[in-house]
């Protein structure tokens, strides 16, 4: 079967019980995606399929053909970081890195979200979203970090969702 | 030839390189030096090595509590496609992990003693053939008939723990007889359950052996200088012919400070295959069979006069461990000399009971044991009808209430007042259930923290070489605690180079023995010896230079003095090379050395459901010279959401039947989410502590921790005027005495 990952069309032959976490960390080479869990409980194995964040432990390879996928490495690399990667640097929005790369991961798919509208539990309205620290915090609430860097996780996100402070304070009141 | 600079802190150090340098990076918030590696994925964790030929384990765990094993049956998974073999060693595979600086771990399978411990290790061509043959194979056992789970039942029969490092009985005075004495006294116990460090990376070991019989393992391990002659012990080979390398390390928190069961079963199945095996923790076993925080009971007796003085305080603990271990949780350690106090009993006890290993988790002693301290600090001042504040200070002790020695710093007072104005304490109603907005009841608590100050032996090797640049190399580990920046940071301050022109190896036991990551010791321990390296490079260069020591500036990469100014590179000929040693010395003795601060938290109680949200939250901090302003932080931030999870959420709970856990996964066993964590604030005030070591430093990493979670129970109680003294504090334990809707 064939996916494109990080733009590479890539030829595969999983096994049909490898999740796709395990193809990119132990075929492919990407080790870049982590596995806190296996079980869809930690989200650092977050990677983008067809732009929408997921938990790569909990789905499997063979259920991807033609798929595009997004890990950390596809990302920005360490010379070439994503703003979102700088961000993190920027507000030391980690500690141990374990679950950086799948903070990351899900931070972009998260501002797509808010992009396209799409209201979380502790949205106002479900027809205009504004990016609150509340709504960075909820919608980021599927990544661990036992390093509790979240404030500045939110922090880096809130900086790259590209508000001004005062636009900021205003979402936040 | 390298020098080395040696240094036992037998005598106070009163003027540091640190403040006399003139590169003014210490103490800067720089960003991390390894971050763009950590937010690309190109930082390389244990699991991530890309080696030939590798073999795939999965490890077994036994499905029954204390039983003996009576045979493995591994046809079927022997038979499946993929699978290379199923290998165990019933007396070299661990029992449990080893605690943290012990010189081995316990050995033997064959006499399960707790539910999940690992047993066995499947071995095969992929992960997904591994996973499926191990659960395949049947562990056949005699259940043992005098297994103990039930800590409730058996409380009773508690025992003295053996003589060890830390004494676990203490008393001075008459604490009865102070009880009944006093004017005002409290008699009260807390509870809190077991807990897991859950880091986010599993526990995984990468073995490699080759020709020559030497092990490489790649492993996620705290203090490799001490785990490697853990490692060595268990497989019975010489500690020279065992390397570990663990350059990343996805979290520790404790968890990580002995080698754990899947380093020695990879060691012996990549030797009996011939080739590399990689084993890693499912995350079900981390809970099963790595170390928990032990549950504790935690009475706290307090006597005091009308005014406010303290006469009497007792903290009798019991915690729970497996017969054969003495590891205890120091709950009393802050209790030592938190306050002052005529009569004193401190006391631990262990429960003997065949559950999981309890050992280190984040601030083992004060973590758990300031909640129950704290607690019943703010119950008395209100029983006093003092400010909660004012109480601790009119208690505050000018020499360690029981060793009679001075402090080596100690701005417990400072943090407080500090702390009281930014936070609003003026602001609190002191009468509880009295603030409402809306559904939600709102309070305010604070509690005092301490984290006792340690060093520990520790080595480093800085080379200065020709091209200018400098090299820092030590087997001490980053586990997230900011380490690759702030040894950068104090070599590039004493020898006058930029952050970037300093590299920083780390983690692999090849470098010089470091302190580890453990105990809130590595910073300043582990930047000590650096500190020495590098004065003994300044020392080389002066000489170099043809000047006085003290009359050289080094700065931006040059040499200053004599109205010369040299680029080091040219001063350092075919390179520097300097090792910095330290150990502990009779400062430890002569002073009572601490790290302390301030919490206050704000919290919100909702009237209908009970539950408990925080909404702002304040730790002022302070624990001698901060080396990185903004990685300090981050400790600070992690150790004050570990006490939101120990208030609010963590409960590991035992199956009283057979000791299994029941949640054993991040579903169940509940760690603080974004959601749960407001934008914490974090204060440093400027401290220098001269005895603790030659930077002035003190440990950081487990103060905000302690207490934390306290000040959270104190703020329900100013919310609700419920007391909750069962850890976490759930809805269920706060539904019942909420007000009539
Ligand atoms: S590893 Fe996928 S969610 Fe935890
Ligand atoms: S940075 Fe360590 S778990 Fe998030």
């Amino acid at each position: 079967m064939q996916f494109t990952i990080n733009g590479e069309t890539h030829d595969v032959e999983p096994d049909i019980r490898a999740s796709l976490l395990d193809v990119l960390r132990e075929h492919v080479g990407l080790t870049g995606t982590k596995k806190g869990c296996d079980h869809g409980q930690c989200g650092a194995c977050t990677v983008l399929v067809n732009g929408r964040r997921i938990n790569s432990c909990l789905t499997l390879a063979v259920m991807h053909q033609d798929d595009d996928i997004l890990t950390i490495e596809g990302l920005g690399s360490a010379d070439n970081l994503h703003p979102m990667q700088a961000a993190f640097v920027k507000h030391d929005g980690y500690q141990c890195g374990y679950c950086t790369p799948g903070q990351i991961c899900s931070a972009v798919g998260m501002l797509d979200e808010v992009k396209k509208g799409w209201p979380s539990h502790v949205s106002d309205k479900l027809d205009s979203v504004s990016l609150s620290n509340d709504e960075i915090s909820e919608r980021m609430s599927g990544n661990l970090c036992r390093c509790s860097a979240y404030p500045n996780i939110v922090d880096a996100i809130s900086e790259v969702s590209g508000l001004t402070p005062a636009q900021k304070e205003a979402a936040d009141a | 030839m390298s020098t080395t600079n040696a240094l036992k802190m037998d005598k106070p150090v009163p003027d540091s390189l640190l403040d006399t340098s003139t590169q003014g990076i210490i103490g800067k918030p720089l960003d991390r030096k390894e971050g763009p590696l950590k937010v690309s994925g190109a930082a390389t964790y244990a699991a991530e090595y890309q080696i030939e030929n590798l073999a795939y384990g999965v490890l077994v765990g036994a499905p029954f509590g204390k039983g003996k094993i009576t045979g493995i049956d591994s046809d079927v998974a022997k038979a499946l496609p993929g699978v290379i073999d199923v290998v165990t060693d019933f007396d070299k595979f661990l029992t449990t992990p080893a605690q943290g600086l012990a010189p081995k771990a316990p050995q033997g399978v064959e006499n399960v003693q707790y539910f999940g411990e690992i047993v066995a290790i499947v071995l095969a061509e992929s992960f997904e053939a591994a996973r499926d043959a191990a659960q395949q194979v049947v562990i056949n056992h005699e259940a043992a008939d005098d297994g103990r789970y039930d800590f409730e039942a058996l409380k009773g029969e508690a025992e003295k723990p053996a003589k060890g490092d830390i004494p676990s009985h203490f008393s001075q005075g008459d604490l009865d007889k102070a009880m009944t004495d006093a004017p005002v006294t409290l008699d009260v116990t807390f509870t809190t359950p077991s807990q897991n460090s859950a880091a986010m990376e599993p526990h995984a070991s990468i073995a490699t052996w080759d020709d020559s019989g030497m092990l490489t393992l790649h492993g996620s391990y705290q203090m490799p200088g001490n785990d490697v002659e853990q490692l060595a012990a268990a497989l019975g080979v010489s500690k020279s012919k065992v390397r570990i390398v663990a350059r990343y390390v996805g979290g520790g928190f404790g968890s990580k400070l002995g080698i754990a069961p899947e380093s020695v079963a990879a060691a012996l199945a990549a030797k009996a295959l011939g080739r590399p095996v990689k084993a890693v923790m499912a995350r079900q076993q981390v809970f099963d069979a790595t170390v928990r925080r032990s549950n504790t009971e935690q009475r706290i007796r307090l006597a005091a006069t009308a005014d406010g003085k303290l006469t009497a305080m007792g903290h009798e603990t019991l915690t729970s461990n497996l017969p054969d271990d003495d590891y205890f949780e120091p709950t009393g350690q802050a209790t030592h000399f938190m306050y002052a106090a005529e009569n004193r009993e401190i006391n631990h006890d262990i429960v003997r009971l065949d559950w999981l290993l309890s050992g280190s988790m984040r601030a083992p002693g004060e973590a758990v044991g300031m909640l129950a301290l704290e607690g019943a600090m703010d119950e008395l001042a209100e029983k006093l009808g003092i400010d909660p504040i004012e109480f601790r200070k009119i208690n505050e002790p000018e020499m360690d209430p029981e060793k009679g020695v001075p402090h080596s710093s100690r701005e417990l007072v400072r943090c407080m007042d500090v702390g009281a104005t930014s936070f609003g304490w003026d602001k609190r109603n002191a009468t509880p259930g009295t603030r409402r907005e809306g559904e939600w009841l709102v309070g305010i608590g604070m509690a005092a923290a301490a984290r006792a100050n340690m060093l520990q032996p520790s080595e480093a090797r800085v080379t200065l070489s020709a091209t200018g640049r400098a090299t820092v190399e030590t087997d001490m580990t980053d586990i997230g605690t900011g380490t690759y920046t702030i040894l950068g940071q104090i070599a590039g301050e004493v020898l006058g180079l930029p952050l970037e022109h300093v590299d920083v190896e780390l983690g692999d036991t090849n470098f010089p023995t470091a302190a580890g990551s453990g105990g809130s010791f590595g910073a300043g321990s582990s930047g000590t010896s650096v500190y020495l390296a590098a004065e003994a490079i300044r020392e080389k260069i002066a000489k170099a230079m043809g000047v006085d020591v003290d009359a050289l500036t080094l700065k931006d990469g040059h040499a200053v003095a004599d109205n010369r100014r040299v680029p080091l590179g040219e001063l350092a000929g075919e390179g520097i090379v300097a090792i910095g040693s330290i150990k502990p010395g009779k400062q430890e003795k002569e002073k009572t050395q601490s790290s302390y601060g301030a919490h206050f938290a704000e919290v919100g109680v909702n009237a209908v459901t009970g539950e408990v949200r925080v909404r702002r939250m304040l730790g002022v901090f302070a624990a001698g010279r901060i080396l990185n302003a903004k990685t300090a932080r981050s400790q600070c931030l992690g150790g004050m959401t570990f006490g939101i999870g120990t208030a609010l959420t963590e409960d590991l709970i035992h199956d009283p039947r057979n000791g299994k856990l029941v949640n054993r996964d991040l579903a169940e066993y509940h760690l603080p989410v974004n959601a749960d964590v407001p934008q914490l604030e974090v204060e440093f005030l400027e401290e220098r502590d001269i005895h603790a070591n030659p930077m002035h430093a003190k440990g950081i990493g487990e103060l905000g921790i302690s207490g934390a979670g306290a000040a959270i129970a104190n703020a329900v109680y100013n919310a609700t005027g419920i007391r909750v003294r069962d850890y976490p504090l759930t809805l269920d334990k706060i539904l019942e005495g909420l007000p009539e809707l």
